[in-house]
């Protein structure tokens, strides 16, 4: 384990609390259980474990989509990002995030909803055969186990730094909190808290911000700070981004943004992860699944406001990251500790009290929403499927609470693995990379291509998979000191090339293998595959009578057109 | 979910706006209550002035209420679909 986080931990953020911040904490941690346990009282049957009983409006939805993504990576890892690149950390937003979330509204939420698969793993099973679907459920519920330790370790550090208790008894009472609520109420309890965390976190950190601009000299001070420190002007502006990417030229950084960031990895996550998926999933209608991710896009623009300049201030205003980044790090401070350290100069106790709980409930956001979705994946994906066949209804459910305790202890030892990684985010954008971008590749090509065939799915996402792998392994650092050095690229930029890779190998593969076997009978794709499908079953039948703000395509169009002044805006 | 077969009542479920407006506003009681009674000098010149506690109870207080509003001026409305329309879901949709 990485002691050198903890042991800066101890002497840095020595969090001046008292009792109106724990008071804070404590009624923070009430409603969250209390939520556990009046959802308990809504579960009856399996769809209301695993998809909420598809009941759930689309704002509540739309905010759990984001809120799931929220978690201890968005926060700690793009205000390090803030930190140490600056605008062109927006790009993680604008450009990574937005585009791929109206996609998933726009053109693949009909198939997922229309078709009734409860998850994304059986809609590739349903497409493509078992092949295809044993993959994509068992890696996907690997990375989520992989994942939950990463929320949960930097859950229990908090923990660590506020009470003092030692990580391991932090790790385990984390764990315990997360563990009770999506116990009892399973995803509704999991969304509904989602909801809740939201607020908490903007609550908390909008003001954070707010003092941080007050105290820094407003936005021309904080411009001025800026262009006068290392890395200067060129942290003001999102493109072309050279010092995000590590690509030096100009144009091909702005390619590996677009491409790499923008289109591979943004849409490979967005549109195939279970994880966001699922709470659009259990949405009442397919108007409100559709508006689900389309609505979270317009938080999700403005959030970076609250997470990446916090840490931009911070690299202006905080002696101990000013150090850092002139390139002493003697003080044992990490770039991932930004907000932290804003919250212990800034903030007087109450709304340190408030910010602490946005963090904790940041990460328990991150956690519960990987647990719940692999929970799903695990009783719905494999053990149904492969394990144990045509058991009544809550069998099912009770798999999916012993699933949930599993994976939990299992989050435990990764987070003990992920502490021992010092920049979370290359780690989980090279996951990403290995899982996602071939995952979209097979989807897409999948849904409008009838042709392509079962073999097709499975060859195209192991060898996709296994060209992002290599690429990792080639490059500078993608994976450490395993990686060879024989291509040079180095950082994002890496996870972005590696992710391409997967992406056109798989494309490739899948149009070669599919030309050389049997496609499925027509019959068994409808529903799949859009030219096969009737047009009803990707329509919201009710879809008229919906007044205009409610309508997935007008709320698209204003989300690209605010996202797109949002660029010119900051260019 | 289109099987025609909706059906509309009052929920006496619980109602996560009323939740979220509960927590806002027990939070921006707190808050508030700090920021008038308890900014020290100390306390305000960490942030060079600006009394954030009282601002961000304010406007916590704010959102609480607008929150209870509107769960009570649009009261929740569950649509119950009859549970045989999940039954083919193994089935897939052909």
């Amino acid at each position: 384990m990485d002691t050198t986080v903890l042991l800066a931990a101890d002497d840095t953020f020595r969090l001046d609390t008292n009792f109106s911040d724990y008071l804070i904490i404590a009624i923070y941690f009430v409603f969250v259980l209390g939520i556990g346990v009046i959802a308990k009282r809504q579960v009856s049957s399996s769809i209301d474990f695993f998809l909420s009983g598809r009941s759930l409006p689309a704002w509540v939805t739309g905010l759990a989509f984001i809120s799931a993504n929220l978690g201890a990576v968005e926060i700690m890892g793009m205000s390090a990002n803030g930190a140490q690149y600056g605008m062109p950390t927006m790009h993680y937003f604008w450009i990574g995030a937005v585009p791929a979330m109206l996609f998933l509204g726009i053109v693949m939420m009909p198939f997922y909803y229309g078709s009734k698969v409860r998850s994304v793993p059986e809609f590739m099973r349903m497409r493509f055969g078992t092949g295809a679907h044993l993959v994509n459920a068992l890696s996907f519920a690997i990375a989520q186990l992989l994942i939950a330790g990463v929320n949960l370790y930097l859950l229990a550090t908090i923990v660590n730094v506020i009470l003092g208790w030692p990580l391991w008894v932090s790790l385990i009472a984390a764990a315990v909190v997360v563990l009770t609520y999506t116990t009892l109420g399973g995803l509704s309890a999991a969304i509904y808290n989602e909801v809740l965390q939201f607020f908490v976190i903007v609550a908390a950190l909008l003001p954070l911000t707010l003092v941080a601009l007050h105290k820094v000299g407003g936005i021309d001070g904080l411009t001025d700070k800026i262009t006068d420190s290392p890395g200067g002007a060129e942290q003001l502006s999102s493109w072309p981004g050279t010092n995000l990417t590590g690509i030096e030229d100009p144009f091909w950084s702005v390619v590996g943004i677009v491409f790499g960031l923008g289109f591979v990895l943004s849409f490979g996550y967005w549109t195939t992860n279970f994880v966001e998926v699922q709470r659009a999933m259990a949405s009442k209608s397919m108007s409100a699944a559709r508006s689900a991710p389309i609505i979270g896009t317009f938080p999700k623009m403005f959030i970076p406001f609250i997470v990446v300049v916090p840490g931009m201030i911070c690299a202006v205003l905080i002696p101990e990251m000013i150090d850092l980044k002139a390139g002493d790090d003697s003080s044992g401070v990490q770039y991932n500790d930004a907000i932290l350290l804003l919250m212990r100069d800034l903030l007087p106790n109450g709304m340190l009290g408030l910010a602490i709980a946005g963090l904790i409930a940041s990460f328990m956001a991150g956690m519960a929403a990987n647990i719940s979705a692999f929970n799903t994946v695990f009783s719905i994906d494999l053990w149904q499927q492969y394990v144990k066949k045509d058991r009544p209804d809550g069998y099912y459910t009770q798999v999916g609470r012993y699933a949930t305790i599993g994976a939990t202890v299992i989050a435990i030892f990764t987070a003990i693995i992920a502490s021992g990684y010092s920049n979370l985010m290359d780690y989980l954008q090279t996951l990403f990379g290995f899982f996602n971008a071939p995952l979209f590749a097979t989807f897409i090509l999948g849904m409008f291509w009838k042709r392509m065939t079962s073999t097709a799915g499975w060859v195209g996402l192991v060898s996709g998979t296994g060209a992002a792998v290599t690429v990792a392994l080639l490059s500078e650092d993608a994976f450490g000191s395993a990686s060879l050095g024989v291509i040079p690229l180095s950082g994002q930029g890496a996870s972005f090339v590696a992710a391409s890779a997967a992406f056109v190998v798989d494309i490739a593969v899948s149009i070669v293998v599919s030309l050389m076997t049997q496609p499925k009978p027509a019959t068994q794709l409808r529903g799949f595959v859009y030219s096969l499908t009737p047009k009803d079953q990707l329509r919201d039948p009710l879809a008229h009578l919906l007044p205009w703000y409610q309508r997935p395509t007008v709320l698209a169009s204003i989300s690209l057109v605010l996202v797109i002044a949002l660029n010119i805006i900051f260019w | 979910m289109a099987d025609g077969k909706r059906r509309f009542q009052i929920s006496s479920a619980f109602d996560i706006r009323t939740i979220i407006g509960a927590l806002m506003g027990i939070y921006g009681v707190i808050l508030t209550l700090l920021g008038i009674f308890n900014a020290t000098d100390e306390e305000l010149a960490k942030a060079d002035g600006f009394n954030v506690n009282l601002v961000n109870g304010l406007i916590l207080l704010g959102v609480s209420i607008a929150f209870i509003l509107w769960a009570f001026l649009r009261p929740l409305v569950v649509e119950e679909v009859p549970p045989e329309a999940f039954d083919d879901h193994k089935a897939g949709p052909e």
